[in-house]
């Protein structure tokens, strides 16, 4: 296997391009910190639609298209789309794809799907089945929250360590990298007049699942914490890769708390992140939102990738990231049963030079 | 024999397993914030108190207009309830709940906004399956238990009669 590395890491030698990437939120998130980084913010959660699973579902189709003509291919070029949300039976996905008429995998990786459909994606891509893939995730308050809490108006107290779940989509065109493209060659383009990189896909991560055996449904970043510490470890290891290697490392929706145990963890293991750390459920929201501990859901790690990161990227600013995005695999059935969290992490390392 | 080795050898790889549990979810607990207890219990006694204390009002303004006692509760009973669906249907109440907590809970204020927040939430799913179906999914089980409760502690009071 010459494209694997160690015991998880898989290389992509042909470096699959996001070539798009288009973020969208809601009105919460609008308001918050990240707020100049998205390309759209919502002026109301229903947008325009009489249900919130169509409002969610009708986000992620404007991610989609508006990702795709950002990145100036046609329906046609497009191979096949990759999504995943956190509704049963994955209904906004598959809703949103109905009429695009375009090939379509759903995916469910709980929060962790953006990076799991990038995974998929850039696969797809490096292994020549694929020269234009779009994949993205969506996520939305209103639709997780009837779905597994309580309706919306019931008037209870959330506990300190509860996250909110992000209204929230982003979406990516990777694509083939055309070797015979000079500006592409040179990993510049000009775009405004300023000087635009090209953003590869280099190295992914796939996580294994790591249960602590936590069942507080209100505990979740920390139920997610040891599987992307775990995953980030191994990628260093696989990769021979120091943490000094990345400009940042982000993980999806930690939150504040589990921010501070990650950190925690990691330094424990002689790894100390602390400069280059974050995570995009504690940079989500403001403080005096009161969100408690920070955003949630797979809609919080797509849009800050899709927006912040990767516009960060463009202009060189940032240039090896390294992506986490955390999902904790529980089910409203699941939870009722007495099952503890079992909590997942994949990585995808992202970077502005075009060799590995 | 066999299987009582395997018996063991589950035993003791199940006890570290739960140990590992506990001891990471009380390392976790040193990173999250305890809940105001105090601020809370505060807030809620001051809320519940004041919704008793304007029920108390209206019932004795309804008594001094000659109201009998028992219809006056029954009427101060049904204006709480058709207030706190008011406030739900406005949305306000969950932000009043996010503040008072139980001072708001415990009063049948409660109840009746965990009967209005489904129904306006399962609307879209239709009258019969959605609001029909659903109406009952927060106050169903508090009204199981409550039920289950007083019979078993009648049943004990008439034997103890």
């Amino acid at each position: 296997m010459k494209n694997k590395l160690g015991k998880q890491t898989l290389q992509f030698p042909l470096l699959p391009r996001i070539v798009g990437s288009y973020s969208i939120v809601g009105e919460k998130e609008g308001k918050g910190p990240m707020a100049k980084w998205f390309d759209m913010v919502l002026e109301e959660d229903t947008y325009g639609e009489k249900t919130w699973e169509k409002a969610e579902s009708k986000m992620l189709k404007q991610a989609m298209l508006q990702a795709l003509q950002k990145s100036g291919r046609e329906k046609e070029n497009i191979d096949t789309v990759l999504s995943g949300d956190l509704i049963n039976q994955i209904m906004s996905s598959s809703f949103m794809a109905r009429d695009l008429s375009i090939p379509f995998l759903g995916l469910y990786g709980a929060c962790s799907t953006m990076t799991e459909s990038m995974i998929l994606g850039a696969l797809m891509i490096d292994g020549e089945y694929a020269s234009n893939i779009l994949v993205g995730a969506s996520s939305h308050y209103c639709t997780a929250e009837r779905q597994f809490r309580m309706p919306l108006e019931h008037g209870n107290q959330r506990p300190p360590s509860a996250q909110w779940t992000a209204t929230a989509a982003g979406a990516m065109v990777l694509s083939a990298t055309d070797k015979g493209d000079a500006a592409v060659k040179q990993g510049k383009k000009q775009q405004h007049g300023q000087e635009m990189k090209e953003v590869y896909l280099s190295h992914a991560t796939v996580g294994k699942i790591i249960d602590t055996g936590i069942k507080d449904v209100n505990q979740m970043g920390a139920a997610m914490v040891p599987a992307a510490v775990d995953t980030i470890l191994r990628h260093l290891s696989d990769t021979g890769r120091g943490p000094d290697f990345y400009d940042l490392i982000l993980t999806g929706d930690l939150g504040l708390i589990g921010k501070d145990i990650a950190l925690d963890l990691l330094s424990g293991r002689g790894v100390d992140l602390t400069a280059i750390y974050n995570d995009c459920g504690a940079m989500l929201y403001d403080k005096k939102q009161d969100t408690h501990s920070g955003g949630s859901g797979c809609g919080c790690s797509a849009s800050i990738f899709c927006g912040y990161v990767y516009d960060e990227m463009r202009l060189g600013k940032i240039n090896n990231a390294l992506l986490i995005s955390t999902g904790a695999l529980l089910s409203t059935i699941s939870s009722q049963q007495g099952e503890s969290i079992p909590g997942i992490a994949h990585a995808v390392a992202v970077t502005t030079k075009g060799v590995i | 024999m066999a299987k009582q080795q395997q018996q063991q050898q589950q035993q003791q790889a199940k006890k570290p397993k739960k140990e590992v549990t506990k001891q990471y979810e009380q390392y976790v607990k040193q990173f999250t914030p305890r809940p105001k207890y105090f601020t809370n219990c505060a807030k809620a006694f001051v809320v519940g108190g004041l919704i008793c204390m304007a029920a108390l009002y209206i019932q004795n303004l309804l008594m001094k207009d000659g109201m009998s006692e028992k219809n006056a509760g029954a009427f101060v009973t049904v204006i709480l309830i058709c207030s706190a669906q008011l406030l739900t249907g406005f949305g306000v109440f969950d932000s009043i709940g996010k503040f008072a907590g139980a001072g708001i809970f415990v009063p049948i204020t409660g109840f009746a906004n965990s009967m209005v927040a489904p129904a306006i939430e399962y609307k879209k799913e239709g009258p019969v399956m959605g609001v029909g179906a659903k109406l009952f999914s927060l106050a169903g089980p508090v009204l199981v238990c409550g039920i289950s409760a007083g019979t078993i502690i009648g049943v004990i009071y008439y034997l103890m009669k």
